[in-house]
C-alpha cells in the first residue's frame, strides 16, 4: 500500500470524478490539482474552464489563481468572464468544482461570513464565481478538506452558493435552471451524493479504514447512509508521483 | 413585472443611464488628443475623494498596481470600491481609504484569506454589499449597454442575493423568477494593458477578464500600459483594440506596473513578494511598514521599479515561460 496524506487522497478521488471529454468549471485550489491530475491520467480530453476566460488549458503547470496565465496556457480560447459565465448559463458546462467553509445537508455552501452579516465575526472571501458556477453547471461537485461538525452544519450562517436550498423543487421555485444542483461531496473521510427524492446528502463510500459511523459522527446534521456503502480507491503510485514531482512540486497543497 | 424579492444591501452607486449618457456626451472627447501623462498627474486630475472606483483585472493578474499605489500616495479617501480583488484592494483597505465595498471576492486564492479585509469589515469600518462575480460583471455590462439593469440567473435563492441590492421579478415572457442586477457605472476605472498608443487605443493579450465591460462602464478611465506603441501599429491590427481611445482620459506608461502580480507573456507573479505581504498583513504594524516601504517610500512607479530591482524583474520575465 502506498503512503499518502489526506490532501493527496482528496485530490486523487476528486480527480477520478472528472470525466474525459466533458467540460468542468475549475475553482481555485484542490479542483486545479484534481484537473491537472485527471488530464495526465484518465481524462486527457477534459476541458477545464476558468471564470476569467481560460478554456481548454493544458494544465501542464498548476494555476495559482482563476485568472493567471496558466489558466489559458495552450488553451483553445482566452475570452473573458462574461463569455464564460454566459456559456455556463446556456447550459454548456457539465461539472462545477467548488469548495466552502460550511455546507448543510442540501449542499448549500457558505464562503461569505461566520456569524451575522455585518459586521461579521469572521469575514470570508465572498462568492467569487462560486454562486454563478453552482447556479449554472449541471452537476456541482463540492470538495471539503475537513469533514467535521464545524464545516458540516445543520444551517450554514450564510447561503453564498446554492445547493438544493430548502429541499426538493426549491431551486426551480427560486428560478434556477431545472436539472441542476449538487452531485457529489468529497471530503477527507468519504464520498457523498444526494438522495434523489429528498435531495439530502447521503454517504455512498468511505475511505479505507473509515467506518460509516465515523462519518455520520463527524457530520453536524443527520447524514443519510446508502444501503451499500462502498470503499474509495486509494491513490496509486503513479498518481502520487505525478502529484509530488510535477503537479504540486512547490507543495502548495499536498 | 412585480418585484417578488428585494436584496437588502445598500446600493452604493445607483444606476443612472441618462446621467451616464449626459456625461459621455459632454465630458468624453471624440478628438484624437495626446493623453500621455505621469501617474501623479493622472490620479490628481481624475481620481477624487468619494469617487466610486474600480480596477481590472485583479490583484495578481494584469492589475493596475502602479495606479493603485499612486492613489494611496495621494491619499484619496472615502472611496467606494467594486471589490473583485486581491493585492490591490488589500492595499486600499490597509491604507484606510475605503468606506464601502461592493464585494464579490477579496482573498488570496492559493495563498489564503485576506487579513486586511477581515480587519476592515469585522471592525465595522467598511460597509459591504455582496454579489457574485458574474453578478457584478453583468452590472458593468448593463452600464456599458446604457440600460438600468440586466436580467440574470445568478444569485437566485441565496443570501448572496438577499444581502445584495438586486431584485427578483417574474419574467414577463416565461413567468419564471429572474434576478435583475442594477447597472454599475464607475466614477473612475483603473486598467492596466499590454499596449496603448498616445490617444488611448489599447490592446490586451491573453484573457480579457472584464476589460470590455469595465472600460465602457467608467465615467473617467485611466489606463496604464506596459508600452506605448504607434497609432500606425494600432491601425494595422484594429481588431486587436479592446479599448478605443474615446473611452480613455489618461494614458500612463508604466512597465512592470502589475508587479507583484503577473502580466501574461511578459512576467510572472512575484510569489515571494506577495506571500511576504500576506504574512505581514496579519499584523497592522507590519502592514503599515509595507506601505511605508513600497508605497509611501517611493515617489513614483520608476522608483518602485528601482526598489524591486531589475535583477528580480528579469528573473520574473524568465519565469513566465514560453507560450
Amino acid at each position: 500500500m502506498a503512503n499518502y496524506n489526506e490532501s493527496e487522497f482528496l485530490i486523487c478521488l476528486a480527480s477520478k470524478l472528472m470525466e474525459d471529454g466533458t467540460t468542468a468549471f475549475v475553482g481555485t485550489g484542490i479542483p486545479m490539482l484534481a484537473g491537472a491530475l485527471a488530464k495526465r491520467m484518465h481524462a486527457p480530453n477534459l476541458v477545464p474552464i476558468f471564470e476569467f476566460g481560460g478554456t481548454g488549458a493544458s494544465l501542464e503547470k498548476l494555476p495559482l489563481g482563476v485568472g493567471d496565465s496558466r489558466t489559458f496556457h495552450k488553451a483553445v480560447a482566452a475570452s473573458g468572464i462574461c463569455d464564460i459565465m454566459e456559456t455556463a448559463c446556456r447550459g454548456f458546462v457539465e461539472y462545477g468544482f467548488l469548495g466552502g467553509a460550511q455546507i448543510d445537508c442540501y449542499g448549500n455552501l457558505n464562503t461569505t461570513v461566520i456569524g451575522k452579516y455585518w459586521p461579521p465575526k469572521v469575514r470570508l472571501p465572498g462568492s467569487g464565481g462560486a454562486n454563478d458556477v453552482a447556479s449554472f453547471c449541471w452537476k456541482t461537485i463540492v470538495i471539503m478538506r475537513k469533514h467535521d461538525a464545524r464545516a458540516f452544519v445543520p444551517k450554514v450562517d450564510f447561503i453564498t452558493t446554492p445547493g438544493y436550498l430548502t429541499g426538493p423543487g426549491a431551486r426551480e421555485k427560486a428560478g434556477l435552471p431545472p436539472g441542476t444542483g449538487p452531485y457529489r461531496v468529497v471530503t477527507n473521510l468519504a464520498l457523498m451524493d444526494f438522495e434523489p427524492v429528498t435531495k439530502r446528502m447521503r454517504l455512498i463510500a468511505t475511505h479505507p479504514g473509515v467506518k460509516p459511523e465515523d462519518v455520520v459522527k463527524a457530520t453536524g446534521f443527520e447524514l443519510l447512509v446508502a444501503d451499500q456503502v462502498g470503499t474509495n480507491p486509494e491513490p496509486t503510485e503513479k498518481e502520487l508521483k505525478l502529484l509530488r514531482e510535477e503537479i504540486d512540486k512547490d507543495r502548495y497543497y499536498i | 413585472m412585480d418585484v417578488i424579492e428585494s436584496g437588502i444591501g445598500e446600493l452604493f452607486q445607483p444606476p443612472d443611464p441618462d446621467g451616464f449618457r449626459e456625461w459621455v456626451h459632454t465630458r468624453k472627447n471624440t478628438k484624437m488628443v495626446d493623453k500621455v501623462m505621469s501617474e501623479q498627474d493622472a490620479v490628481a486630475k481624475f481620481v477624487a475623494d468619494g469617487d466610486y472606483l474600480g480596477t481590472e483585472l485583479y490583484g495578481t493578474v494584469r492589475a493596475p498596481m502602479s495606479l493603485v499605489r499612486e492613489t494611496i500616495r495621494q491619499g484619496r479617501k472615502h472611496l467606494r470600491v467594486a471589490g473583485q480583488g486581491v493585492h490591490e484592494i488589500d492595499l486600499l483597505l490597509a491604507a484606510d481609504l475605503v468606506d464601502t465595498l461592493d464585494i464579490t471576492y477579496i482573498a488570496w486564492e492559493v495563498y489564503g484569506i485576506s487579513s486586511c479585509l477581515r480587519r476592515a469589515v469585522e471592525s465595522g469600518r467598511v460597509k459591504t454589499t455582496d454579489w457574485s462575480n458574474g453578478g457584478i460583471t453583468w452590472r458593468f455590462k448593463a452600464a456599458a449597454m446604457g440600460v438600468p439593469f440586466l436580467p440574470v440567473r445568478s444569485m437566485l435563492g441565496t443570501d448572496t442575493l438577499k444581502y445584495s441590492a438586486a431584485k427578483v421579478v417574474n419574467d414577463p415572457f416565461t413567468g419564471k423568477p429572474v434576478c435583475l442586477v442594477p447597472a454599475l457605472a464607475l466614477d473612475v476605472g483603473l486598467i492596466h494593458v499590454h499596449k496603448a498608443d498616445k490617444f488611448g487605443n489599447c490592446r490586451v493579450e491573453g484573457i480579457s477578464g472584464f476589460v470590455h465591460e469595465m472600460s465602457r462602464a467608467s465615467k473617467k478611465l485611466i489606463v496604464s500600459t506596459e508600452e506605448i506603441v504607434s497609432t500606425e501599429e494600432i491601425r494595422k491590427y484594429p481588431e486587436q483594440t479592446v479599448i478605443p481611445y474615446y473611452l480613455v482620459d489618461a494614458v500612463v506608461e508604466a512597465k512592470y506596473a502589475s508587479h507583484p502580480g503577473e502580466m501574461c507573456y511578459r512576467y510572472w507573479r512575484d510569489g515571494e513578494h506577495l506571500q511576504a505581504f500576506l504574512k505581514d498583513s496579519a499584523d497592522p504594524a507590519k502592514t503599515k511598514a509595507y506601505l511605508d516601504k513600497w508605497v509611501y517610500g517611493v515617489k513614483n512607479h520608476a522608483e518602485y521599479v528601482d526598489l524591486v530591482g531589475m535583477d528580480r524583474l528579469r528573473q520574473l520575465e524568465s519565469e513566465i515561460g514560453a507560450r
